[in-house]
């Protein structure tokens, strides 16, 4: 639509200021809670405006041990924990569909459309519905408390390997053929033609798979006992719970606003090709 | 470059046969046009050379080598596709060095190679653009630098020109036929377009519903049609077919006209006659009632049906002519130019 109609620009304008307060007063609040220290945050009514704790804050939070007068792991191993576990399920994640939708798409073997079922009906069983056996397929592996055991059971995706069958459909077979041609082994097809003809579509998926792997919540909280292994989303809730005492919540927001950071990074690093590979359709 | 020779081919899919035994001996050199119309098994029949449908039956031989069980990789041959299938990802330049890369060929043989290549179909400008910066003419001649920089025995041609306009196409028709003399390359074509058969093929193939119905010479198909078929499909526009009877020595029209002819044989029969052979004459015997002219500038198409029947007639006669509707001209045509065909096998009857 194509209209120019000055009230009606002042109204959209409106609107989407508006959806914007709503949607930035939360991380706001947080950012204005991290600039204080700990006994302005328990008065009421909560600052609106920043304070001056901004760096002390930062410091204590990502180098020190956390909350005071409890044993936390500081938040930067935290951090490092969580980026290792996002980065693992998403490499883990892509990899392994990409192979399986490679071997459905172009490979004839008996029960083909079996497997593709198999793994389809595996989008029903997410890691809280198969928690108990997989913890004690963890546990007997001796994967507790270690990044393998952070991410491997949730390497697998049915979602992944059928969007990565529907970018090899798209693929003209003419592709295949002419490669066969030019003396490619499927390897070589894979890792020549098929790879780079998916890059976007693997651009997307590791931004959104990244997302998913960073905000594990339940499964890191199972599988880690020692704080050396802990990650930064499932030890904001810690915190908050953590010790007889009224939460600090200048640190405990600090925390939340540097668990962002990373996931933010990503998508504006990756947003190019992420629309590019949600929407591009010409191969 | 290598003799290629179908033995006794069959190809089925399930339980369904789409080539029935095809027969074909290709000379080296030679340019071979497979042509019918679509789902006649012309492109099965190529795949199946390349090695990319698995054979049936029979035996094809690349050389003196059977190549059944080859990979297409393996059987040095190179393939134009008709959409191309140029790798959307890399280079003019890449995608004609890839099939040598992955022949461990050394990187100045690929160099000049490429380059050697490229000098022939006149792409050296553009070798280090990506396929979509390029428009379809140039894309058909990045796809057949693929083919040429391999430097195989044969080649293997599905449709190319048939995403081209109709202007490019002859012009890309004529490249490929200087392309095909200089390298002196055994090729096969499939297309659908007699046009482009005729002119291109040393022999033609045509191909019906996976049988051949006739291998020869451009003129021979044109002059000695094997088939009403045959004889329908070469030639624009296409042959007349009238039903006759032929009784001694003369063929006998439904409204009852007799031609002279040679022919000995009795009985029913299918009478053809090209329209350009059709020619005006006041004492001819085949009596026209027209119902429409095209005038096309060199010649005009004279759209009828014979006289007191249903069979239409199309004549191509010189010059401009303008007849009305519904008036009666006569035609006659020489011996020479008559086809008789048997009624019920439609196979041509010889005198």
């Amino acid at each position: 639509m194509v209209e120019h109609r000055p009230i009606l620009n002042i109204v959209t304008h409106l609107v989407l200021i508006l959806g914007i307060l709503i949607v930035a007063l939360p991380i706001w609040i947080t950012f204005v809670a991290a600039t204080h220290d700990e006994a302005r945050m328990l008065q009421a009514p909560l600052p609106l405006l920043p304070g001056p704790y901004f760096i002390e804050n930062f410091k204590k939070t990502l180098f020190g041990s956390g909350l005071s007068g409890t044993e936390t792991a500081p938040v930067w191993r935290m951090l490092m924990n969580s980026l290792f576990m996002a980065i693992m399920i998403a490499v883990g994640k892509i990899a392994i569909s990409l192979l399986s939708a490679f071997a459905i798409v172009y490979f004839k073997f008996p029960f083909r459309m079996g497997f593709f079922w198999l793994i389809f009906i595996t989008l029903m069983l997410p890691v809280e519905v198969r928690i108990l056996p997989t913890y004690e397929v963890v546990a007997d592996l001796g994967m507790l408390n270690s990044y393998w055991g952070l991410s491997i059971p949730l390497i697998a995706s049915a979602t992944a390997t059928f969007m990565f069958r529907q970018v090899f459909l798209t693929i003209p077979d003419e592709m295949l053929e002419s490669a066969r041609i030019d003396g490619a082994k499927p390897m070589r097809f894979f890792f020549d033609i098929l790879l780079p003809l998916s890059r976007t579509n693997i651009a997307a998926l590791f931004v959104i798979l990244f997302i998913y792997g960073w905000n594990q919540y339940l499964w890191p909280l199972l599988i880690t006992t020692e704080t050396d292994m802990t990650t930064i989303v499932m030890s904001i809730k810690q915190m908050l719970e953590a010790a007889e005492q009224s939460p600090q919540w200048n640190i405990i927001m600090m925390t939340a606003l540097l668990a962002m950071i990373p996931p933010v990074f990503v998508v504006i690093g990756m947003q190019k090709m992420f629309v590019k590979g949600l929407t591009e359709t010409d191969k | 470059m290598a003799t290629i020779s179908l033995k006794d081919l069959v190809k089925n899919y399930g339980k369904v046969e789409v080539l029935h035994h095809v027969e074909g001996e290709f000379q080296d050199g030679e340019f071979i046009v497979i042509v019918g119309p679509s789902g006649c098994g012309k492109s099965t029949l190529l795949r199946m050379v390349a090695g990319l449908e698995t054979v049936t039956s029979g035996e094809i031989y690349i050389g003196d080598k059977m190549v059944n069980q080859l990979e297409p990789a393996d059987r040095d041959i190179a393939m134009v596709f008709q959409n191309y299938a140029l790798y959307p990802h890399m280079s003019v330049r890449e995608n004609m060095a890839y099939g040598l890369k992955l022949r461990k060929f050394s990187k100045d043989d690929i160099e000049r190679r490429v380059n050697e290549a490229a000098t022939i179909l006149e792409i050296q400008d553009y070798l280090d653009r990506k396929p979509r910066q390029l428009s379809g003419g140039q894309r058909q001649r990045v796809a057949m630098g693929r083919a040429i920089v391999r430097d195989p025995q044969v080649f293997l041609f599905d449709e190319p020109l048939s995403n081209l306009d109709a202007k490019l196409r002859v012009q890309m028709r004529l490249e490929i036929k200087k392309l095909q003399r200089k390298l002196g390359v055994t090729s096969i074509y499939v297309t659908h377009d007699q046009v482009e058969a005729m002119t291109l093929g040393d022999r033609l193939m045509v191909l019906n519903a996976g049988y051949v119905e006739q291998f020869g010479t451009p003129i021979d198909l044109y002059e000695k049609p094997a088939s009403v078929f045959v004889a329908g499909f070469i030639g624009s526009p296409s042959m007349n077919f009238l039903p006759a009877k032929l009784t001694n020595s003369h063929i006998e029209l439904e409204n009852g006209h007799k031609i002279p002819t040679s022919s000995a044989q009795q009985g029913d029969a299918i009478f053809g006659v090209r329209p350009e052979h059709m020619v005006v004459d006041d004492n001819g015997p085949i009596e026209v009632k027209t119902e429409l002219c095209e005038q096309l500038g060199a010649n005009t198409l004279v759209h009828g049906r014979l006289n007191k029947c249903e069979t239409s007639v199309v004549a191509s006669i010189q010059g401009h002519w303008d007849y009305e509707p519904g008036s009666i001209l006569r035609f006659n045509v020489t011996p020479e130019n008559h086809h008789l065909f048997d009624s019920k096998t439609e196979k041509r009857l010889e005198s």
